[in-house]
């Protein structure tokens, strides 16, 4: 008897192909692409890694949190930060963000993780009010009003020259479009780095932890390193992404930067309407979210109701997504991370 | 000794459900635990597997002192369980529960456990279920489930809480079987169980638990026709 174990499927080996040929693609569209469509492309790629990151959080970890803004903010202000009090340039100020977002996290996680369910959520967004709070006081940074980066810092940032002269573009453009290459590395990292955690044993513990948490203790699951990991590693990367998204804008305010709405209302949104628990939900929610938000542009605050209408709509018909949807009704699974195991014949089973 | 407690106490609010409870469990013994309902049985079992900390007294496993002890390192030392009321991972399969016991109960690499949970999931009768998610299965498959989860840790002290309870006869019996089985490899066993005869049917001794207390320890025949266990037991069970 030789049991195997099964976690690929047909559709998952021709999507690992697709989707790296979708990647190459995406490298090279500055090529021939315009400016807008860089910067539109930039946006949906860092929408799609705090939305991956939440998911990790919410989805994977159970830890709803909605004081994501927290993150992105300090990971936003720590690269002003170094940039403009370290003169250091503001690629390398990237890693800093990350950092920075982790320095909130810690002390965030010994309080929130005292709280369970919605007063975890309700503690998360508190604490990102009060570092919101914080971080206007600091007036070398511009205080409430916010700052920008120095023309100097933006003008020589690392490889901007390169792209100059490598497409013939000019230096704002080179700056757009060396941001949508870091956004491309640091979703494709992401998602493949998620992928990873899943399908090791650690992925396992995170759902068993997810399910029933007195259980999986009783089965040697170490229940709170696995919460610590999910929460710093989701920190981590979403400060990460709060210094790029920043890095781009070059200007910077503590109401734009620990955004509610921006960086943890949309973010909730793209997972639930792509399903929850899934790497495929917030891949297709980011889709429909940009293809909502430019249908519905021009209608001001009509977008906003359509887009509560349309997620409490999506809550009740399909509450595990419209990828979870599509995936029980034909069975599609891009990234996989069941374990299946097969008998040496299935028909003795 | 396997186990012992000394002197354990344990109080919610006002309500004492554990009152200086001492017993020893010799290693290779299959121990009953019966008592009437709220008597503090599962409280006991989460004493010893520390999803609860007790108040009061030691708690002492293989010789070493874990009453501080989390339940996840208790597992690590050999410590399992079943919940009475079963307690699934909803969403993974039967047999990545199974996985997810034994990589972590066990340390070990998930490669080199498939072949002992496909093993368990056999002898639990739950193989042909391995692939569905644990939480669409019947009452039944649960509770062989929260049997097979904890064999996948492979425990040296397993505990069982009220695994046959709502079993027909012919389940009952190949349970019995699969407990005499793990027992026969020498995992030391504490049963609570209000169906007596399958627990009389494995167990060397027994204990009653009363309002938190040990009202007799000892051999089945013997704790059995005590007039203290009858009287709880009138109207229980016949």
């Amino acid at each position: 008897m030789a049991y195997t174990v099964r976690t690929r499927t047909r559709a998952s080996g021709i999507a690992a192909i697709i989707g790296a040929a979708i990647v190459l693609a995406l490298v090279f569209l500055p090529l021939f692409a315009s400016r807008s469509l860089i910067q539109d492309m930039f946006l949906i790629l860092t929408m799609l890694v705090l939305a991956q990151f939440w998911n990790l959080l919410a989805g994977y970890g159970g830890l709803v949190s909605i004081g994501q803004q927290a993150f992105v903010g300090m990971g936003a202000y720590t690269l002003f930060g170094v940039v403009i009090l370290g003169g250091i340039d503001p690629v390398a100020a990237i890693l800093f963000s990350g950092l920075g977002a982790l320095i909130i996290a810690i002390p965030t996680a010994f309080f929130a993780f005292r709280l369970n369910g919605a007063y975890f959520a309700i503690g998360t967004w508190v604490i990102a009010e009060v570092v919101r709070l914080l971080v206007a006081q600091w007036k070398t940074l511009g205080g409430g009003t916010g700052t920008s980066l120095p023309r100097e810092a933006t003008r020589d940032m690392w490889f901007v020259p390169t792209v100059e002269t490598l497409l013939g573009v000019r230096s704002a453009a080179a700056r757009d479009i060396l941001a949508y290459w870091l956004a491309l590395a640091l979703a494709v990292a992401t998602i493949g780095g998620i992928y990873w955690l899943l399908r090791t044993r650690r992925g396992l513990a995170l759902a068993a932890v997810r399910d029933n948490i007195e259980a999986a203790k009783s089965v040697g699951v170490d229940a709170v390193r696995m919460k610590w990991i999910v929460f710093l590693t989701s920190a981590f990367g979403t400060g990460l992404t709060g210094g790029l998204i920043y890095m781009q804008k070059a200007r910077i305010s503590p109401d734009a930067a620990f955004s509610v709405t921006d960086w943890t209302a949309y973010v909730i949104f793209i997972v639930v309407i792509g399903g929850i628990g899934t790497i495929e939900g917030p891949i297709l929610g980011v889709l429909i979210f940009f293809a909502l938000q430019s249908l519905l542009a021009d209608f001001g605050s009509w977008y906003l109701m359509t887009l509560g209408v349309l997620a409490i709509t999506i809550m009740l018909v399909a509450p595990r997504g419209l990828w979870g949807l599509l995936s029980e009704r034909t069975g599609l699974h891009l990234f996989p991370v069941r374990r299946q195991l097969v008998a040496p014949k299935p028909s003795e089973t | 000794m396997i186990l012992s407690l000394e002197n354990v106490s344990k109080s919610f609010g006002a309500l004492t459900v554990t009152d200086s409870v001492t017993f020893e469990v010799p290693q290779g013994q299959a121990l009953g635990i019966i008592g009437p309902n709220g008597a503090g049985k599962s409280t006991l079992f989460n004493l010893i597997t520390g999803n609860i900390r007790a108040d009061q007294g030691r708690i002492h496993f293989e010789g070493r002192d874990v009453t501080r002890v989390s339940a996840m390192e208790r597992c690590l030392t050999g410590i399992g369980r079943s919940f009475q009321i079963p307690q699934p991972f909803e969403k993974l399969t039967v047999f990545e529960t199974l996985l997810v016991a034994a990589t972590h109960g066990r340390n070990m690499s998930e490669a080199a456990v498939v072949e002992d949970c496909a093993d368990i999931l056999v002898r639990t009768e739950l193989i042909g279920r391995a692939n569905t998610p644990a939480g669409q299965l019947s009452l039944l498959e649960r509770k062989r489930l929260e049997l097979s989860r904890a064999m996948a840790t492979q425990p040296k002290l397993l505990l069982l809480d009220e695994i046959a309870g709502g079993l027909t006869e012919g389940e009952c019996r190949a349970l019995i079987a699969t407990i005499k089985d793990i027992h026969a490899q020498g995992v030391t066993i504490i049963w609570i169980e209000h169906v007596l005869h399958a627990l009389t049917s494995v167990v060397e001794r027994l204990l009653v638990l009363d309002f938190g207390k040990i009202i007799g320890i000892g051999a089945p025949e013997a704790i059995m026709a005590s007039k203290e266990v009858q009287e709880i037991y009138l109207g229980i069970e016949v």
